[in-house]
């Protein structure tokens, strides 16, 4: 099954070799020495490029996970019948949606430890604060995909007398998760990026490693162009990863 | 024949229902015995379908009582649960869950809401899954099944909660005309199993084979009650007797 979404590979390919032929040197200005990879100090400056990406990925991850579960969490008063629960809902998805998330990494490492009096370390700092962010567009993509199931579902759930929690657990969300599926990827996708903000505060991760040794080889062009590289091959992968799960989902039902 | 002394399994006593300003049940009253099958029919509109989804609770009515399975249908949620677990409903949608299998549809209310192991419930599943004759199809999804099929199924899911009353909203008004037949027959043999069942349909061959007693509803109002037989030869109503030669005579 080809669906519309796929895209063409031969566009595609096009970009791809247009990119390679810009990045093989053909202009004077690039100097790639300083990650190449055939000699010990570019083979070097590689690595500790790419040393960040571990914690990229554990960062985004972490703080997808948190803010899912924050979402479904804060996206089920947003369904209620009973308006101050729906309030809760809309203060708390309007309020943190205001907030720019550098701004809310910032307040987090700086500011939260005085009033909480607790430590954070950069790793949290940014967990916590890529977290809140995210949640709000995840309370929204999860009450929008509640809303699109079908009535006729409660009703069976309740004709066979399944409370509010199995309802949720064996009825409705299965239903809703399939659906929402593209949109919690593109999230996951939107959280790879923002990670990089997290490197304004020391978190050692793709942005500020490349900053890094930007400072040191002063060569940003290369080095900021391998940086671009590194995302796009981590966003790409996840990507085909989201669409891999969609289509399995899918075929789950039809076969 | 009918022991009309037990009390009802359902009664409804001056019950109103309003959808917005619109007045959708009109001071309705109606007694249900156990074992008895009535057949509701009436021009849509009529205030039928909501008539039996108050019976279930799935509509709030504004006033009158409703008690069915012995139990007055007000207050907490919980006490509702336990209603519902009595009464089973089959929707004209079917509402069949679309990413569990037949066997899963089935068993997840007994093994939910009644607490029951899973091989107690695939059993249960399996024996009524025979009695609406799909045995065969119990690891396939609905959306493998003909509507006639995934009815059954969707009445097998019912059954399976074993309730005391079963409500049917229209069953086979969005069946395929050879899929009717099917569906109408596994009703017909729940009806001589003297299951207690209130009956939404517009299919009067089966309203004369198996209703003990016939309502007749619109605007919201109850217009007529009687047997079959004073039902279909002599309806005492304008109104019944205009629905019944246009309904009778396509």
């Amino acid at each position: 099954m080809k669906s519309a979404s796929q895209p063409g590979k031969p566009a595609f390919l096009m970009l791809i070799s247009g990119l390679a032929l810009l990045l093989s040197g053909c202009s004077g200005q690039w100097g790639w020495y300083v990650v190449n990879p055939t000699t010990t100090s570019g083979m070097n400056n590689l690595q500790f490029l790419l040393s960040g990406l571990v914690n990229t990925v554990l960062l985004s991850l972490t703080a997808i996970c948190l803010s899912i579960v924050a979402g479904l969490l804060i996206a089920l008063p947003g369904l209620s019948s009973h308006r101050p629960l729906r309030g809760v809902n809309f203060c708390y998805v309007e309020l943190v949606r205001a907030v720019p998330i550098l701004v809310l990494i910032l307040w987090v490492y700086y500011g939260l430890p005085q009033i909480a009096d607790v430590s954070i370390s950069v790793f949290w700092a940014g967990v916590i604060a890529l977290a809140l962010s995210d949640s709000a567009f995840e309370a929204e993509i999860f009450r929008a995909g509640i809303q699109s199931i079908n009535r006729g579902q409660y009703e069976a759930a309740q004709s066979i007398s399944l409370n509010y929690r199995d309802t949720m657990r064996f009825v409705i969300l299965p239903q809703a998760i399939k659906r929402i599926l593209p949109a919690l990827g593109n999230q996951l996708v939107y959280m790879l990026k923002m990670s990089s903000l997290v490197s304004v505060i020391g978190m050692q991760e793709l942005t500020r490693k490349a900053n890094e040794l930007v400072v040191t080889e002063y060569r940003p062009l290369e080095i900021y162009t391998i940086l671009v590289l590194e995302y796009l091959a981590l966003i790409l992968l996840v990507s085909a990863g989201v669409r891999w799960l969609e289509r399995r989902l899918q075929t789950d039902e039809r076969h | 024949m009918r022991a009309q002394q037990l009390p009802p399994a359902i009664s409804i006593r001056g019950v109103c229902k309003f959808f917005g300003s619109f007045q959708a049940l009109k001071d309705v009253s109606l007694e249900v015995y156990p074992g008895e099958r009535v057949v509701v029919c009436g021009p849509s509109g009529s205030g039928k379908s909501t008539l039996i989804r108050c019976i279930n609770q799935l509509e709030k009515h504004e006033s009158g009582d409703i008690r069915a399975a012995g139990v007055a249908l007000t207050g907490g949620s919980d006490s509702l649960r336990r209603i519902r677990a009595k009464i089973g409903m089959v929707f004209q949608q079917f509402n069949l869950f679309p990413h569990l299998t037949v066997m899963d549809n089935l068993t997840l209310g007994p093994m939910r809401a009644r607490n029951m192991p899973r091989e107690q419930a695939e059993t249960l599943a399996r024996n009524y899954l025979e009695r609406v004759k799909i045995p065969e199809q119990a690891g396939k999804y609905p959306r493998q099944l003909s509507g006639g099929q995934q009815q059954r199924v969707a009445i097998a899911r019912s059954l399976c909660m074993e309730p005391e009353i079963m409500l049917f909203d229209e069953p086979t008004s969005a069946l395929d005309p050879e899929m009717i037949n099917e569906v109408l027959e596994v009703m017909t043999e729940l009806a001589e199993s003297r299951m207690t069942m209130v009956v939404v349909t517009h299919e009067m061959g089966f309203a004369r084979r198996v209703a003990d007693k016939m309502v007749f509803m619109d605007h919201g109002e109850i217009v007529e009650t009687a047997p079959p037989e004073t039902f279909f030869h002599h309806p005492s109503s304008q109104r019944c007797k205009d629905f019944l030669r246009q309904i009778l005579t396509h």
